[in-house]
């Protein structure tokens, strides 16, 4: 059945941490298919979870500007389209399916090395998600400070010598600007 | 700028001047010029159009290197507002990797560029150290032996990055501070350091060096007018385990762009392996580096008073 194979992956994924919450009932893939929410889980414990609000995206971005040439409506970008233009729907639809949780493990570094292979850079998922998510805020002027989209956790802090793990004697500077943002 | 200048007039000037000067007709000396490196050393490719400036490449190398509590919070931006001497943040016993900002007028954002040891294939500061304090791993990365080392801080004068610093805490042991790429922990076990496996972004990618020239080459010749057309690193100072990609001239971030494509120490390399002949010039030797180092210091010294009467 249709369903049970565009299920596989998303169980596939949540073994990886990424829950996909998978509305009950659609069979094609289409807008209504979509999950309404995504919490990406899977990533260090330094922040916490993202509550990523895929219904309210849908507005905001085709979806191939996610999921490039796996939903069967056609890369966006053009240099994707020259493999992969008439590029059906796939088994393959969530992020971490294609991008990798750990990058540059041995084996995959197998892959990069591979002469033939055109896919020699593709980024991990944490990479995947920042430079997409974050690179579409900052052009269209959505939150782009670190903490806007995930708190940081007590480790977070503790690896940031931050909040109660500040250096003795430090005296915050008032920030005039977010300096996580390129544009000010 | 000052400094600069003296330290390669340094190099060139001074050891080829006085040290080399012998060497130069040794043909030994010129098969040095053939090494590439080691065929399966690793490297990283900074993409400065992907960094975004939020220091967790900093604060990931403070906890895995065990470095000293920083001053400041590796979530205060205003540290890219520093400036000491005319110059931006560099790296020191404290910090083994910076992370600084340009405001380059050509873009609309600023550009922030990390910096850290460049892991040279023919290190300078390998070869300009006469105790062979250095090693220069099949890995790729450019470790140091603190046991053997002297303290002359010949390497720190040497090197063309200006990235060795000293930690004075104990007189009696100098040691050379440094990025190792985190060889012990993670390079040596296959795993990449840890500011890599830190960065949000990927600003920086890890793989084969060979591998990662291709990685490089591709995403210029794929997204053309988004980078200049030139991997630093590739050739400078003799090719570097860590390369950056940038959409301004390098120039403009902050790094030197007018190092020679030879390794700065070339020529003095196989002189240096000679050991008898090291012995026989070791006095003369020794007095030349020490006259350098004095000299840099001079050089320092009056740059800074310089600045402060500026
Ligand atoms: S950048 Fe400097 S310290 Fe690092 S390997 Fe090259 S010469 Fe040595
Ligand atoms: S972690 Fe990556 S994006 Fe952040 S400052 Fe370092 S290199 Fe730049």
């Amino acid at each position: 059945m249709r369903f049970e194979r565009k299920l596989l992956p998303a169980v596939r994924a949540m073994g990886l941490g990424l829950l996909l919450l998978i509305p009950a009932g659609g069979l094609a893939m289409d807008v209504d298919d979509a999950p309404a929410a995504v919490v990406i889980d899977f990533l260090q414990n330094l922040y916490e979870p993202v509550h990523f609000d895929h219904t309210m995206h849908l507005d905001m971005a085709t979806c191939s500007h996610c999921h490039h040439h796996t939903i069967g409506t056609g890369p966006a970008n053009p240099l994707c389209a020259r493999c992969h233009a008439g590029a059906g729907e796939g088994d393959i639809v969530a992020c971490s399916d294609c991008h990798d949780a750990q990058p540059f493990t041995v084996e995959n570094l197998k892959k990069t090395a591979e002469p033939k292979l055109f896919h020699i850079d593709k980024p991990g998922l944490m990479a995947a998600f920042h430079i997409n998510c974050r690179g579409c805020h900052e052009e269209a002027g959505g939150p782009t400070g670190c903490q806007d989209c995930h708190k940081m956790t007590e480790a977070g802090e503790k690896r940031f010598n931050t909040g109660k793990y500040a250096p003795s004697g430090y005296k915050a500077v008032p920030k005039h600007h977010d300096a996580e943002k390129k544009h000010e | 700028m000052n400094t600069q200048l003296s330290r390669r007039s340094f190099i060139r000037g001074g050891l080829a001047g006085t040290v080399a000067a012998a060497v130069l007709k040794d043909k030994k000396a010129s098969a040095a010029h053939n090494f590439e490196g080691y065929p399966d050393a690793m490297g990283v490719v900074v993409d400065l159009t992907r960094c975004v400036g939020c220091r967790s490449c900093e604060a990931a190398c403070n906890k895995e290197q065990r470095l000293p509590e920083p001053a400041e919070p590796f979530d205060d931006f205003s540290v890219f507002d520093y400036m000491e001497h005319g110059q931006k943040r560099r790296t020191d016993e404290a910090h083994y990797t910076v992370v600084n900002r340009y405001d380059v007028p050509a873009i609309d954002h600023p550009l922030f560029r990390k910096i850290q040891c460049f892991h040279c294939n023919e290190p300078t500061c390998l070869t300009s150290c006469f105790v062979n304090a250095y090693t220069k791993t099949p890995e790729g990365a450019v470790i140091y032996n603190p046991k053997v080392c002297v303290g002359c801080r010949t390497c720190l004068v040497a090197c063309p990055f200006y990235i060795p610093t000293f930690k004075y805490s104990s007189a009696f042991s100098p040691r050379v501070m440094k990025c190792i790429f985190c060889y012990d922990t993670r390079l040596k076990k296959g795993k990449p350091p840890a500011c890599v496996e830190a960065c949000p972004q990927e600003a920086l990618t890890f793989g084969k060096r060979t591998d990662m020239l291709r990685v490089a080459r591709q995403r210029i010749r794929e997204t053309p007018g988004k980078y200049i057309d030139h991997i630093y690193g590739e050739h400078e100072a003799g090719g570097t385990s860590w390369m950056y990609l940038s959409p301004v001239p390098f120039g403009e971030v902050g790094l030197d762009t007018d190092l020679p494509n030879e390794p700065i120490l070339n020529y003095v390399k196989g002189f240096l392996s000679f050991v008898p002949v090291v012995l026989t010039l070791w006095p003369a030797l020794f007095a030349g580096f020490h006259l350098l180092a004095t000299r840099k210091n001079r050089v320092e010294q009056s740059h800074n008073d310089a600045n402060r009467e500026g």
